[in-house]
């Protein structure tokens, strides 16, 4: 029995040595959890779910201090990736913030625009160009529309303005599954238009 | 030709000894092509205006040349490709641009692009063609001196793109097939959609044209074996071709221009189907018929390389099938491009009253146009004018029953059921695994749906959902760079600063340590000597201040000369002056 129990001791010491010397070679830095919540999360650092930027806010989900539903830039079909991802309860998007209404851009009015570089400060994703005393201007292509530029703007120069929707960005839009006829018949109305004034002269 | 001989024709096409493969699933619908294919190819006025987008193709929007006021000929670039991926655009009248602006185009959204528009004059001059061959010349042989690059620079400026409705620019397309092996050159003759036929009287009126072309393509592609798949319910066009290419005997090293006609199955006119009916190959998933050694060609692109090589003619008009049943004389006319569409309905005479849709295109792939004030564009193969009944709209949908009738008919063999499935729950990964980019959006599942489910829109749903979700990480991983690119440059700048703040302390600290090492030492020295030395130093400075303020105090009251004598009067005058002053 002896033989046995030393055995047995003698193989947990040597799986706990193997395991406890792993984990300290095969240490991993950051939590992978961090990474993939924050490859989900839209990128715009804008702040509105109250964390520094979206690694915060990874962060935050994946110890558990933060809900899933405090992105409103990323919306509910966010909400349903983290669920998915997290395994949890998709939750309804946190209303107390700003409701999020489309992809918007920052412009800068050109002629008011003084050249404190406030904005440029500010800005997460150094979208902004310009030096002081001259004009800036919001690279576009890089903003993402994240509002934070607007608030230290002294003279108020900076928009945000919704993306112009072009044939290139046009989306189809999602089928309707039992208003199928009430679909079809709004997208003839601009033709039916046309046909009745033909017919009335 | 009657109908016992066109019987006839359609017997031989059909025994014609040839081994055809088939494709899964398809439907068989009712062709409607005898309103239109039964004239000859009419011509449309020039409008008064043109409107021409710079974007009729695949890729990148042409890059105007022109400005508002230039005066333009017939045939004139308007606007050049921009990128490689791209075709350019040409004056399709003469006459002065009048506006570079955006306009209404056909496109399902019913949204703006920009366009040239042309106000045309009463003289239609044409732009200095220069072609590479003229009729007079020997097929073969002169075909045979032009090299490549001849052949695919001219078909790269003429503008040609796929007319078969994919629209890929026609240069690009040869340029990659002639880097590749290509075994097999297909002409797309099929024309499987009911109501369009405008390659159908393309290759009865001008089947040399058809054929020359294609003689131009095989040459830049170098293939060995040459098919043109037509569908057996074509027969006068099948003559026609055959007539035609007996006229050009090749030499017998080269390989013949075969014309095989394949059964009338929609969608037998699909490149991926008619591949497979040819050769018995599939194009492998999410792959090009370049990846097997094929490419595919529509025969009226060959038709606008015949134009453009031989006449030096850009693309700038089309053939256009106006057919349905609010049409009078259904047929099928050529347009120039950036014709407006009620132009051309006016011209051919359309029963307004009676029109239920505009569709641009045939009825299982087409789209219904939100406006007629649109233009013309080299997409444009069919305008069909229905009347009320003539499409039936399908009643709403119903729950999906899961029959697989939707399966059965796919000719890409999708499971339609279960991508709508996912669609609809919007679980686009999933969707994606079921191969939802496979989809050729034929329409085949749709009318087959007993419940009239509307799934091509779920597929085009799908698809540009998920393009779009891949663009947004895209962009949203750009955006984690520049952050976390600007928080490690914030944090350098912080570094940096302090550090100068701690060199320059440590500079400091031994400044004066030194300093009061330096002291220490001259202190230890003669300490009273320094003290005396300071001190006299001070004095000295304090001495020379002094010195230099009564000189200056000097050079004041010489100044003051023209004050020294006054009278009384004017002494009193200056005291009350300086009394105001005071006061002030």
């Amino acid at each position: 029995m002896i033989t046995g129990i030393l055995a047995f001791v003698a193989l947990a010491s040597f799986f706990g040595l193997v395991l406890g010397l792993s984990a300290v070679i095969f240490k991993v830095e950051s939590s992978p959890v961090v990474d993939q919540i924050d490859a989900l999360l839209p990128q715009t650092q804008c702040g509105q779910c109250s964390f520094a930027g979206c690694h915060q806010y990874a962060q935050a989900i994946a110890s558990g201090d933060a809900p899933i539903n405090k992105c409103p830039p990323g919306g509910d079909n966010l909400i349903q990736s983290l669920a998915d991802l997290l395994d949890v309860e998709a939750l309804p998007l946190d209303e107390t913030e700003a409701a999020h209404s489309g992809p918007i851009v920052a412009v800068i009015i050109e002629d008011t625009c003084i050249g404190c570089t406030l904005c440029i400060q500010a800005c997460p994703v150094d979208a902004i160009l310009g030096a002081a005393k001259q004009m800036h201007t919001v690279i576009e292509s890089e903003c993402t529309g994240c509002e934070l530029c607007v608030a230290p703007c002294p003279v108020d120069c900076i928009e945000m303005i919704p993306i112009k929707q072009t044939i290139s960005n046009w989306r189809w839009p999602e089928p309707q599954y039992h208003t199928n006829n009430q679909a079809a018949s709004t997208i003839y109305t601009t033709l039916d238009q046309v046909l009745a004034e033909n017919t009335q002269a | 030709m009657n109908a016992k001989q066109n019987n006839t024709i359609a017997q031989t096409m059909k025994e014609t000894m040839y081994k055809l493969w088939s494709f899964p699933g398809g439907i068989t619908l009712a062709g409607n092509k005898s309103q239109s294919n039964q004239e000859t190819i009419s011509t449309a006025k020039t409008p008064k205006q043109l409107i021409i987008p710079l974007s009729q193709h695949i890729g990148q929007p042409a890059e105007a040349v022109v400005k508002v006021g230039d005066k333009v000929l017939k045939g004139q670039l308007l606007a050049h490709a921009n990128g490689a991926i791209s075709a350019p655009i040409h004056a399709s009248g003469s006459g002065i641009v009048s506006a570079i602006e955006e306009h209404a185009v056909p496109h399902p959204s019913g949204l703006v692009a920009l366009c040239i528009i042309i106000d045309t004059d009463d003289y239609q001059q044409w732009f200095d063609c220069q072609p590479l061959l003229s009729d007079a010349d020997t097929a073969e042989h002169s075909i045979h001196n032009l090299t490549h690059e001849q052949i695919t620079t001219q078909i790269a400026q003429a503008g040609i793109v796929g007319l078969g409705g994919a629209l890929f620019p026609s240069a690009a397309k040869l340029h990659t097939a002639e880097q590749k092996q290509t075994e097999t050159l297909i002409i797309n003759a099929a024309e499987c959609e009911p109501y369009i036929t405008c390659d159908d009287v393309l290759m009865r009126r001008r089947p040399e044209e058809v054929i020359l072309g294609i003689l131009l393509i095989k040459k830049v592609v170098g293939a060995k074996k040459c098919l043109i798949g037509i569908e057996d319910n074509k027969p006068e066009a099948y003559q026609a071709l055959l007539a035609a290419i007996s006229g050009y005997k090749l030499p017998n090293t080269e390989p013949q221009i075969e014309i095989i006609p394949v059964p009338a199955r929609y969608p037998a006119g699909g490149e991926k189907q008619l591949i497979q009916v040819l050769t018995g190959k599939q194009v492998p998933s999410r792959g090009l018929p370049m990846d097997i050694g094929i490419i595919c060609h529509n025969v009226t692109t060959a038709a606008a390389v015949y134009q453009a090589v031989y006449r030096g003619e850009p693309l700038i008009s089309r053939i256009v099938t106006v057919t349905g049943g609010a049409v009078k004389h259904p047929q099928n006319i050529e347009v120039l491009i950036g014709t407006p569409i009620r132009e051309v309905l006016d011209q051919v005479g359309v029963a307004y009253n009676k029109i239920e849709k505009v569709i641009m295109g045939g009825p299982m792939m087409g789209f219904s146009l939100p406006s007629i004030d649109v233009p013309v564009t080299k997409a444009t193969n069919c305008l069909l004018i229905s009347e009320q009944g003539e499409l039936a709209t399908p009643p709403p949908a119903m729950p999906c029953i899961r029959c697989a009738r939707c399966s059965d008919s796919c000719p890409m063999s999708l499971l339609p059921q279960q991508m709508y499935w996912y669609a609809k729950a919007r679980d686009l990964e999933k969707a994606n695994a079921y191969n939802v980019f496979d989809c050729i959006e034929c329409g085949c599942c749709s009318y087959a749906c007993p419940s009239n489910i509307p799934l091509v829109q779920y597929f085009r749903y799908a698809k540009n959902e998920i393009n779009n979700e891949q663009k947004e990480r895209n962009k949203a991983n750009i955006a984690r760079e520049r952050h976390e690119f600007r928080l490690e440059r914030l944090e350098k700048a912080k570094q940096a600063k302090a550090e100068a703040a701690r060199l320059r302390k440590e500079k400091l600290a031994k400044k004066k340590a030194l300093d009061a090492k330096k002291a220490q030492q001259e202190n230890d020295a003669t300490p009273s000597d320094i003290d005396k030395k300071d001190t006299n130093d001070s004095a000295d400075l304090i001495q020379e201040a002094i010195a230099r303020a009564k000189v200056k105090k000097a050079q004041q009251q010489a100044q003051k000369k023209n004050t020294d004598n006054l009278t009384a009067d004017q002494q009193r005058q200056i005291d009350e002056a300086n009394e105001r002053r005071n006061i002030e």
